[in-house]
């Protein structure tokens, strides 16, 4: 193993940085800046059992060191995402990708899994939970323990690739949900999603966002997402990817220290195109600095 | 795409809220009229998006209004300070429908983008007129500009304070033209398209995340299908047009 190398539920990884899903599409448009073979893996564009157009406009609101979005979960739906984009990822990445999958019902995350199981390329699936459930009342899956353990059993009913669920930090407990999860079957957990945030533009007085409300993602969310991944990694005994306002080597390190076996970089990539690659350069200096052999080493190291 | 480092070598006013800055440096990615530029602004998290005015061999001019922080802190930018810039984004104009009398519509700060393709399409032998509309006189920019190309220039101004009373279409019904190509706010375009009477281009503006692709900010649906502005856009054709509300 190279001393950038990490093991994440099974597959190694050339390095523990994954592009994280809704920031990187599937890939190809990032292809045409750089080989995006350096990358450990990436986490393709949300994808749901039928198409979607997503939300209104607009969708989208600067903050402070970081940026509000409600895209909705656009995406051209898991039939077309295998028969069009899988193709076009292919041709510009030869690793193993993460599947991203998104539901609004127990059975639509199990059949858009189902059917991204059969897909050679795809490593993992990460199953994002924090979509409502229209059977539920509305309530996001992700902020009921027995909700987000039920989307995980039926997900791994239906698929040998590790399932990965992708939490939400917008709920009172997030360890009840993570050990939830693993109980439940769960290969790894990956946290955290955007903060739920809102701006309002002086001028008209009304929302900025034609939803209102919408994801808080960027710089300015890291320490939140350190704290719960560390708060997570000490409760349950599954990796765990961190994410959350990752930006630069040192945020990598840290994220790692806190407990995350690999760590997603996510509106980074909106600033700056070349985030991911330029995080993989930078982080043996970084590790150097900071006295580190092997990146493996420091998971968890924080106690 | 690509992402360079330019400078500023002019930041100058042409009105109370609109400037003209000239950035100079690698643009040999910028193919298209109507293409825009992405800028990267001290303390500021997401780049701004900025339409292209006109571009030379080893520079390019953008034509800003100040809207907010960002295009505030831009007006104070002094002369030589560098830039992280991502050139080459959006699709642009189409030069090839034109016809022998193009006419290009603006409004407002929609007025730069059709700057370089009036250039164009004169140095393709077109008989190009131009309408540029504005709220009022002290607002107009640009008319010089494009009639030192060669372009027949109609100002309209909303308030009658100069030249044409109304609004860009008012201007429109008298003038003879085979094809169209505007930018503007979403309600001139609407109006244009209502009032065009022959096939056209219009240029489209949403807030963006990150103006290459990648976080769907901003898409829109059109008759062809879902587009991003930032990138199948934003410039689109008349006929995939889909007015939504």
């Amino acid at each position: 193993m190279g001393k950038l190398s990490v093991n994440l539920c099974g597959i190694e990884l050339d390095n523990p940085i994954i592009p994280a899903s809704g920031t990187f599409g599937f890939g190809y448009e990032f292809a045409e800046l750089y080989d995006i073979n350096c990358l450990g893996t990436f986490s393709f564009k949300g994808t749901t059992k039928d198409p979607r157009f997503g939300n209104p406009t607009p969708r989208i609101a600067e903050c402070s060191a970081g940026m509000i979005n409600a895209v909705g979960l656009q995406n051209p739906g898991v039939e077309k995402v295998i028969s069009e984009e899988l193709p076009k990822l292919k041709a510009c990445f030869n690793k193993k990708v993460m599947a991203n999958v998104s539901g609004f019902a127990v059975e639509d995350y199990a059949y858009t899994c189902a059917l991204l199981d059969k897909e050679d390329q795809v490593g993992w699936l990460e199953v994002n939970v924090s979509c409502p459930n229209v059977h539920g009342g509305g309530m996001s899956f992700g902020t009921n323990p027995d909700a987000a353990a039920e989307v995980t059993a039926a997900v791994k009913k239906v698929t040998t690739k590790p399932v990965i669920i992708k939490l939400s930090p917008n709920v009172t407990d997030i360890v009840s949900i993570a050990k939830a999860c693993e109980a439940a079957g769960a290969d790894g957990i990956s946290l955290i999603n955007t903060l739920l945030g809102m701006r309002i533009d002086l001028r008209t007085k009304k929302p900025i966002i034609a939803n209102k409300m919408g994801g808080f993602s960027g710089a300015a969310i890291f320490p939140v997402a350190v704290r719960m991944v560390y708060q997570v990694a000490n409760a349950v005994n599954i990796p765990i990817v961190g994410m959350g306002g990752v930006t630069t080597a040192e945020d990598v390190i840290e994220m790692m220290l806190a407990g995350a076996t690999a760590v997603e970089v996510g509106a980074a990539n909106l600033v700056n195109p070349f985030a991911c690659r330029d995080i993989i350069n930078d982080l043996p200096k970084a590790m150097e600095k900071y006295k580190i052999n092997s990146i493996n080493e420091i998971i968890g190291g924080c106690k | 795409m690509k992402q360079v480092f330019l400078t500023v070598t002019a930041n100058i006013p042409l009105t109370e809220t609109v400037f003209e800055m000239v950035l100079k440096g690698d643009v040999s990615e910028v193919k298209n009229s109507g293409e825009f530029i992405n800028i990267k602004l001290e303390g500021k998290y997401l780049r701004r998006p900025i339409s292209v005015c006109d571009v030379s061999e080893n520079s390019l001019t953008i034509v800003y209004k100040v809207v907010g922080g960002g295009t505030e802190q831009m007006s104070q930018m002094p002369v030589g300070t560098k830039l992280d810039v991502l050139v080459g984004l959006g699709n642009g104009y189409d030069l090839a429908p034109a016809g022998d009398k193009p006419l290009l519509l603006g409004g407002g700060v929609g007025v730069p983008p059709l700057y370089n393709l009036a250039k164009r399409l004169i140095a393709a032998g077109k008989q190009v007129s131009v309408v540029l509309g504005f709220n009022t006189k002290a607002e107009v920019f640009y008319e010089d500009e494009f009639k030192k190309l060669g372009a027949t220039v109609y100002v309209t101004t909303a308030d009658g304070s100069y030249g044409i009373k109304g609004f860009v279409t008012d201007a429109m019904k008298d003038i003879d033209y085979t094809y169209f190509y505007t930018c503007g706010p979403e309600p001139m375009l609407k109006a244009v398209y209502t009032a065009s009477n022959t096939s056209g281009q219009m240029s489209f503006e949403e807030r963006m995340g990150c103006g290459f692709g990648a976080c769907m900010g901003c898409s829109c649906k059109t008759l062809t299908g879902y587009k991003r502005i930032c990138k199948e856009g934003p410039v689109m054709k008349k006929e995939e047009i889909l007015w939504e509300n």
